[in-house]
């Protein structure tokens, strides 16, 4: 979404984060491209929103802006899912940043702040294995993104968001 | 300096990694016989193999490909590959509209880089204090007790990612800077929507000068003495010696002011600057040549900048340089926030002349790249590209062979040149809070304010779900663990079972 583009944003927006040159950490740009591919119909009527990032920052509140849902996607290291795991993420009133880099939650915290609302949230969490520079995605990590694309898929549906699915 | 006469019979505290830089970072105290700090190693991950990554690569590539290099200043990256790699060409100049939009991109990323960093990572420190409650020590904190502060941070910041993305044509990895030039323009809506934005932006930027100018105000002794250094600066300054951040000519100056280089040419960093290694660290170096490496360490980024030019050509900002710096150089190593914040006011003010040429949004936006058997195209396709980064000077170095394709490459980044200051801040820091037994939060709170000040990006990391955890090790002489703590990404803290094989790891929730 854009300050200067005015007009009301897509009610679903899908924010993944990675690095494309880091392996396995590619998992969330590499889902966004898979995913509006499969969704040319909706992307193409503009309901849904897809964003990319190195990293969620705090602006990204401003992006949460007049949403009905949002769903974050990001890479997870071996261990914290197992595969692909989807669930609600609610604003954290108390979690501390490692980083620049913000947490969902946090990201929804400041955007109760400063919109006085923010709209429901999941996180897509996508399992990989490599993250070493200039690799690509690994096998593992490929078989764990066309799980998350269906279970996106029905994120959408469970949303209301139905429309054509192509190729998922 | 940073090793220890006899570091074989030091105790050592390990911190691993240190909380909101970017990235992964691990501090080590080396402690002597009495329990003092006698040596700090700061372990940086860059970007180690990210040179190797690009040789091979079509030069076209590379201002593009660079941008991988770091998630929070890829626009950097995506200048200095860009300059350099016009020089390699044997581009002189581009055209003017073309350098109108790379510097508007640029002062776009200096203005958002900084507000990233002052309002996110370091007010919750200067506004709640070094060892205030770690859950509410943070921007959360700051949007519940100060809401216009946070907002403004907010907005600063996302104005400029707007710069940056009409700019360079995406909200990350743009692609607007190319060899020879640009590829866009502004349209005039985009110009006017920004520019109707600059009044109050700048007013903001001058709020955050005064707040941080009232914070030293407030707590004068220790904003002058925490982690205090003495050291010469580097950075590019304008050939007339004014601050100039998007290209220029390297300077130097000693601790006490005397110029120790002037006036040269990017192009011959090399016989200005060395850099020599640690085995216990992968971040290089550097020092100036002329001092040797024991005395030629230096200092970059906004306290640099600062106090090397002789004047900042934009009216605000330099009533608040000249405020800043009334009674004498300043090496306090907390005053890279206001230095920062100046910068910022700066950058606005840039940003804000820029939007009213209107060669921003028409003209000429390439120039004719020199092909095979102009007299234009160099024998030997080298380029050097050195700019003013948000945290310091940034050197892109690229040759190219005659297959178009990159053959050689080296890249100094700004942590690159802070690393043995942020070495020096650490142990500073460290030998007054340390009370000889245990790693404190207060200890660790500390370090980590003294490396922030630096902003480092330790720029190689993933951001990948799970990462990130702090972790604090206290190791004896004889490379036993006497003691761990770790700080996890969510706030908790947690105490994990010692070199006592029966110990109980004691979770504590913020």
């Amino acid at each position: 979404m854009s300050s200067l583009a005015g007009g009301r944003p897509a009610p679903w927006l899908i924010l993944a984060i990675g690095n494309p040159s880091r392996g396995d950490d590619a998992l969330g740009p590499v889902f966004i491209e898979r995913l509006q591919r499969a969704l040319t119909d909706l992307a193409e009527a503009g309901n849904i929103e897809f964003l990319t990032d190195f990293q969620l920052q705090v602006e990204h509140a401003l992006d949460l802006l007049g949403r009905r849902a949002v769903l974050f996607v990001d890479a997870a290291l071996p261990g914290v899912v197992s595969e692909v795991a989807i669930e609600a993420v609610p604003a954290d009133a108390g979690v501390t940043p490692t980083s620049h880099a913000l947490r969902p939650g946090a990201v929804l915290n400041i955007a109760m702040r400063i919109n006085g609302h923010a709209p429901p949230a999941w996180q897509l969490a996508i399992e990989g294995r490599e993250f070493a520079l200039g690799e690509g995605l690994s096998s593992q990590a490929e078989l764990n993104l066309g799980r998350a694309i269906l279970m996106a898929q029905r994120w959408l549906r469970d949303r209301g968001c139905t429309g054509v699915i192509r190729n998922a | 300096m940073e090793t220890a006469a006899n570091p074989n019979g030091l105790r050592r505290v390990a911190i691993d990694p240190v909380s909101r830089v970017e990235g992964h970072g691990k501090v080590t105290l080396l402690l002597d016989e009495h329990n003092r700090v006698q040596q700090a190693r700061l372990h940086i991950v860059e970007f180690r193999g990210f040179e190797a990554f690009i040789i091979g690569r079509p030069y076209w590539e590379i201002p593009v490909m660079v941008q991988r290099l770091c998630g929070i200043c890829p626009v950097s990256h995506h200048l200095a590959a860009s300059k350099a790699i016009d020089i390699a060409l044997g581009i002189d100049q581009v055209p003017r509209t073309a350098e109108l939009m790379r510097r508007l991109m640029h002062y776009g990323q200096i203005m958002q880089s900084h507000a990233l960093h002052f309002f996110h990572l370091c007010s919750p420190d200067l506004l709640f204090g070094f060892d205030s409650e770690v859950a509410r020590r943070n921007i959360m904190g700051v949007a519940q007790a100060y809401p216009d502060i946070a907002r403004q941070g907010v907005l600063l910041r996302k104005f400029g990612q707007e710069v940056i993305r009409l700019t360079a044509g995406k909200r990350i990895h743009g692609t607007g800077s190319i060899p020879g030039g640009m590829n866009r323009h502004l349209t005039p809506a985009e110009r006017d929507e920004l520019a109707t934005q600059v009044p109050q932006m700048l007013d903001w930027c001058s709020a955050a000068v005064e707040l941080v100018a009232s914070l030293e105000a407030q707590n004068k002794s220790l904003y002058e003495n925490f982690g205090r250094l003495n050291t010469s600066w580097m950075s590019i300054v304008g050939t007339d010696g004014a601050m100039e951040l998007y290209d220029g000519v390297l300077r130097a100056r000693t601790a006490e002011g005397e110029t120790l280089l002037d006036g040269a040419d990017a192009q011959d960093y090399h016989d200005l600057i060395e850099e020599r290694t640690q085995s216990w660290t992968y971040l290089k170096f550097p020092y100036l040549r002329s001092l040797g490496p024991e005395a030629g360490s230096y200092r970059v980024g906004p306290l640099a900048r600062v106090q090397n030019c002789d004047v900042i050509p934009s009216q605000r900002a330099e009533l608040e340089r000249q405020r800043f710096l009334a009674h004498g150089p300043v090496h306090a190593t907390l005053s890279y926030h206001r230095a920062r914040m100046i910068e910022m006011l700066h950058a606005m003010e840039v940003i804000g002349e820029l939007l009213g040429d209107d060669a921003l949004i028409g003209g000429e936006l390439t120039a004719p790249i020199p092909g095979p058997g102009s007299p234009d195209r160099p024998a030997r396709r080298r380029g050097v590209g050195i700019i003013e980064a948000p945290r310091g000077t940034l050197i892109h170095d690229y040759a190219i062979d005659d297959d178009d394709l990159i053959s050689e490459c080296n890249l100094i980044v700004s942590t690159t040149h802070n690393n043995q200051a942020m070495n020096d801040s650490v142990r500073a820091v460290a030998r007054d809070a340390f009370d000889g037994r245990e790693v404190s939060e207060g200890l660790l709170n500390q370090i980590e304010v003294a490396i922030r000040a630096y902003d480092p990006c330790l720029s190689c990391a993933t951001h990948a779900l799970g990462s990130m955890p702090m972790e604090v090790n206290l190791v004896d002489a004889g490379g036993v663990l006497q003691d761990s703590v770790v700080r996890h990404g969510d706030g908790s803290f947690e105490r994990m079972p010692s070199a006592n094989p029966v110990g109980v790891a004691e979770r504590v929730n913020p």
